[in-house]
């Protein structure tokens, strides 16, 4: 029998693998049997165009206790008997179909990971990226992502503490719907995702097995993506009621001595859960699928082993102690029912009424195959790079009301609107809110906090995908060392376009190779991470993605910096830099550029010395109360940094020097490794004492203080009430009519 | 606590952890209370608010012991989605509507203070504001007109939205309550519900610590009838 090439692409095999599979089984796979493959092989759960290149990142740090790949998600420790499980995972395909349920079973699903961790969920973040929102669709998908996210996470009681949100048309048909979660373990109190020994039972938990989400892995994230509305039977619906009660549920039966293993049940369903437990267990596994109790009638073998609905996790009990774990999910009104055994061996047995239908050598599903792949460069990237930035005129527009333009930007008005819609104080720890450069939470019982961003510039990653790369672990780290916390651990989101391209995979070579320089030279782990491929629009690729969610620590979080200016009379200065204004060279992949000019190019930079001496010395400063704000520049450069500090705290700023005759660069380049602070007049000099010390080169830029913004005297003034309407309106002016 | 409910641990913090006081969670299932001196029903999504906010938490056994309770003076305060479910359970009058804008809000809100003799705000003076933060999609207040009228005469409303400096004015107003209403007490004094979260104001750190002023009146008027 030849299977038909309707059914591969189906589950997103092609000939090549299905002829890898009769090899490695030494016969015909039958339906079901293909029908795991196809969700074990998927991108989603068998990485194979990236886990060659994975492998090559940092891995390893002495506050590491749980390695990346080796669990759910990596375990980081804070000292004081504390310890994180913190990770980030896309769901962009299921967004782009069905973008309500597609964002709210990503929020979902990313939780389980961090709970089978043992670990209490305390924060999510949320990095998004949609098409220019002055098109209908757009806004569709904008307000129903945005309502998933609001819906399933106020629900569950975990704060969403940040992230952000960028538009570009490169993300239009497909857009990038990533979430953090990152969880809290006391005491040690660490679950695995295996069994202990021969004869464990396999007890699934939660909800009842549906027909939502079959191929969701296979289908909706492992192939060519276009407009898929045929797909939406493959995006799942979430309940976060239910997961509420399943996270307590479940910490909970960690006390218990019978359960010794938990894992979450997600992409691929059953298939991927009980498999990977086995595989990692070392085990065998007998898996009696007519026990699952299923939400419809007349539901095949192979429906039951691949369907993704929500909200369901599994349990590795010791034989003999079941009982009181029954009792306990019975308390919380969950079913818990025994689905199989843990047992010697090395294969997968499946049972269905009584008869075994299939059986076949974990390692052989398991072991996804491996493409490597080294793109070259293309050539029109070298001409984008090789532009003459300086040959753009200036705008006909003044300084003042470009700058009153790039702060309704979208992209980098504020972004109050969204994230009112979000529980932020739920759990009682937030110290800085949403809308800084990172969230900041206390740790209860503890003197110490931790810090958390997201950040990723694709535009600059487009531009140079190693750079970019760099660029976008730099930002994250700069978003927490402007708050005071020494960066400890990174997570990445990659997402990426089709990468059987040799533009993506040179992308993807190139990124992770930056990835990996930075992590290095920060001296810091990347600890779990999720990888999303073939995301295109009409047939393009989307910009190089790689989102990096960083996690941060305070030793003293009394001793934090926020972004607002406090007080009339404080110090502005910039670190990393000795020139008040930027050069024609920091509008590479700026915000500027595009909103103002409609282009992308230019050759990003950074130097990583500069940068990791500017945020240490900035860290340093803070922690020696020598600072009353501090703020990252980035996106629209040095002007908008010193509006939005201004808008922030609610009071102006003079800005001594005027920005010159190639005005829009100097206000609105993005060269990286700056720092803007304010201080008190009597700590200049220990500022400048601590810059020379280690080599941090800064420029004092003027003094808080007015209601106004003004560069050079009174060259050019802009009322701090117009820049405040512009900032705090612009998303709702570019999201409505 | 009901299945849904995610303020339990914050409310405990609060009251326990920073103000010192004993505290223990109650199951929904319980059909009978100990010997408290006060409960606080905590927010969250009980039973996820399928059907209506606080309809089927108002069904579920302990709230009978909560009645009994009341009706024997005892001080119950409900929180968010602890006020939705004393109005689902016809303890306090009124409903608590989808906001006039359909999304769900979190938000730092300035409550005026509009009396200060019941037991939950004996710490307080009237004309005060207290910076607590909300966090709901369902918190629109709403009742027929005798009904307002009557809550107005009697001096029920116990807290309204305002600015910082107290002004009350329908800009100011987060969800479409009507007049304003943030904060109720039923007739007898003893039942208080509102909406935003003084469990959330408990600590200078995260914010504010004036959610503590309503805690410590209700202390403080119960160590005073203990005496």
């Amino acid at each position: 029998m030849t299977v038909s090439q309707e059914t591969l692409d189906e589950i997103a095999l092609s000939r090549d693998e299905y002829e890898a599979i009769i090899v490695r089984l030494g016969r015909e796979p039958i339906s079901l049997e293909l029908g795991l493959f196809g969700a074990l092989w998927s991108e989603h759960c068998g990485y194979k165009h990236t886990k060659a290149l994975l492998r090559t990142l940092p891995n390893t740090s002495d506050r590491l206790l749980v390695a990346p790949g080796a669990e759910n998600a990596g375990v980081i420790d804070l000292g004081d008997g504390l310890a994180v499980a913190f990770k980030i995972e896309s769901h962009n395909h299921p967004s782009a179909v069905e973008p309500f349920e597609g964002a709210a079973t990503g929020v979902g699903g990313i939780i389980r990971d961090i709970f089978a961790m043992g670990a209490r969920p305390i924060a999510l973040l949320n990095s998004l990226r949609f098409g220019q929102p002055d098109d209908a669709r757009t806004r569709y998908l904008i307000n129903g992502v945005i309502g998933g996210i609001s819906s399933y996470g106020n629900c569950i009681g975990i704060p969403d503490v940040g992230g952000e949100i960028f538009f570009s048309d490169t993300y239009k048909g497909n857009p990038l719907v990533n979430a953090m979660c990152v969880g809290l373990i006391e005491d040690g109190k660490m679950a695995s995702a295996s069994a202990k020994e021969p004869g464990d039972l396999l007890i699934l938990v939660g909800a009842d097995t549906g027909r939502d989400g079959i191929h969701g892995a296979s289908g909706l994230a492992s192939r060519a993506f276009e407009e898929q509305a045929e797909m939406r039977s493959a995006v799942q619906v979430g309940n976060p009621f239910l997961e509420k009660v399943l996270i307590e549920a479940c910490i909970e039966s960690l006390d218990l001595p019978g359960v010794v293993g938990l894992q979450d049940c997600g992409a691929a369903g059953i298939t991927s859960a009980a498999i990977e437990m086995a595989e990692r267990s070392g085990m065998g596994l007998k898996l009696i699928i007519d026990q699952v109790p299923r939400r419809e009638e007349g539901m095949t073998p192979y429906e039951v082993m691949l369907s993704e609905s929500q909200e369901r996790m599994l349990l590795a009990v010791t034989p003999g102690l079941e009982v009181p774990v029954f009792e306990l999910f019975e308390k919380w009104d969950l079913d818990a029912t025994v689905i199989g055994e843990f047992e010697m061996g090395e294969d997968v047995r499946i049972y269905d009424e009584g008869e075994e239908v299939s059986s076949t050598p974990v390692i052989t599903l398991t072991d996804a195959p491996e493409y490597k792949f080294t793109g070259t460069k293309p050539d029109w990237l070298t001409v984008l790079q090789n532009a003459d930035l300086s040959a753009t005129p200036l705008p006909s527009e003044s300084p003042a009301s470009t700058l009153l333009k790039m702060l309704a930007s979208p992209n980098i008005a504020s972004r109050f609107p969204i994230y009112q819609q979000y529980d932020y104080h739920v759990q009682t720890n937030t110290v800085v809110e949403p809308g800084g450069d990172a969230a900041v939470l206390r740790l209860k019982g503890s003197k110490r906090g931790i810090a958390l961003s997201t950040d990723c510039n694709g535009r600059i990653c487009y531009l140079d995908p190693e750079v970019g790369t760099v660029i976008a672990v730099a930002e994250a780290c700069r978003n927490l060392s402007v708050t005071g916390a020494t960066p400890v651990a990174l997570t990445d989101g990659l997402n990426f376009g089709n990468p059987e391209t040799t533009d993506v995979q040179f992308q993807l070579t190139e990124s992770i190779a930056g990835m990996s320089r930075a992590a290095e030279a920060f001296n810091i782990p990347i600890v779990s991470g999720n990888a999303s491929l073939y995301n295109q629009s009409n047939g393009i690729d989307i910009f190089p993605t790689p989102i990096i969610g960083s996690l941060g620590l305070l030793e003293d979080v009394e001793k934090h910096a926020t972004a607002g200016f406090k007080s009339a009379g404080d110090v502005i200065v910039l670190l990393g830099t000795d020139s008040v204004w930027d050069g024609i060279d920091g509008l590479a992949g700026s915000e500027y550029f595009d909103l103002i000019h409609g282009k992308v190019e230019g050759q990003p930079r950074i130097d990583l010395d500069l940068e990791i001496r500017t945020q240490a010395m900035c860290r340093e400063a803070i922690e020696n109360e020598l600072v009353a704000s501090g703020h990252d520049v980035s996106d629209g450069g040095v002007a908008c940094a010193i509006a939005e500090s201004a808008i922030i705290g609610n009071i102006g700023a003079a800005i001594t020097e005027a920005p010159g005759d190639r005005w829009d660069a100097a206000m609105f380049g993005e060269t990286q490794s700056r720092i803007m602070l304010s201080v008190k007049n009597e700590n200049l000099s220990a500022i400048e004492a601590l810059a020379a010390a280690q080599n941090v080169p800064m420029v004092v830029i003027g003094t808080v203080g007015g209601d106004a913004i003004t560069f050079g005297g009174d060259d050019i003034t802009v009322p701090l009430k117009d820049v405040s309407d512009s900032w705090e309106n612009g998303f709702n002016r570019a999201t409505s009519d | 606590m009901f299945p849904g409910t995610w303020s339990e641990k914050d409310t405990h913090h609060a009251v326990s952890g920073v103000l010192g006081q004993e505290a223990e969670y109650i199951w929904h299932g319980d059909e009978a209370l100990n010997d408290y001196d006060a409960i606080v029903l905590p927010g969250g999504f009980s039973y996820g608010d399928f059907l209506r906010s606080g309809a089927i938490a108002s069904h579920s056994p302990v709230m009978d012991a909560v009645k009994v309770f009341t009706e024997r003076g005892g001080p119950v305060i409900g929180i968010c989605n602890g006020f939705q479910v004393l109005c689902e359970s016809g303890l306090l009058p009124g409903v608590l509507m989808h906001n006039d804008h359909l999304e769900f809000r979190c938000i730092w809100t300035d409550l005026k203070v509009e009396n200060d003799s019941t037991m939950f705000t004996s710490g307080a003076t009237n004309g005060q504001t207290l910076h607590i933060p909300m966090s709901h999609g369902e918190g629109n207040f709403q009742a027929d007109e005798a009904t307002i009228e009557r809550l107005e005469g009697n001096g029920q409303i116990v807290f309204r939205y305002a600015d910082a400096e107290g002004n009350v004015t329908p800009e100011i107003n987060p969800n479409g309550s009507i007049n304003n209403i943030a904060g109720i007490v039923n007739e007898r004094g003893n039942v208080m519900g509102m909406m935003p979260h003084p469990e959330k104001a408990c600590e200078k750190l995260i914010g504010g610590d004036d959610g503590n002023i309503i805690f410590s009146s209700m202390i403080d008027t119960i160590v005073a009838s203990l005496a």
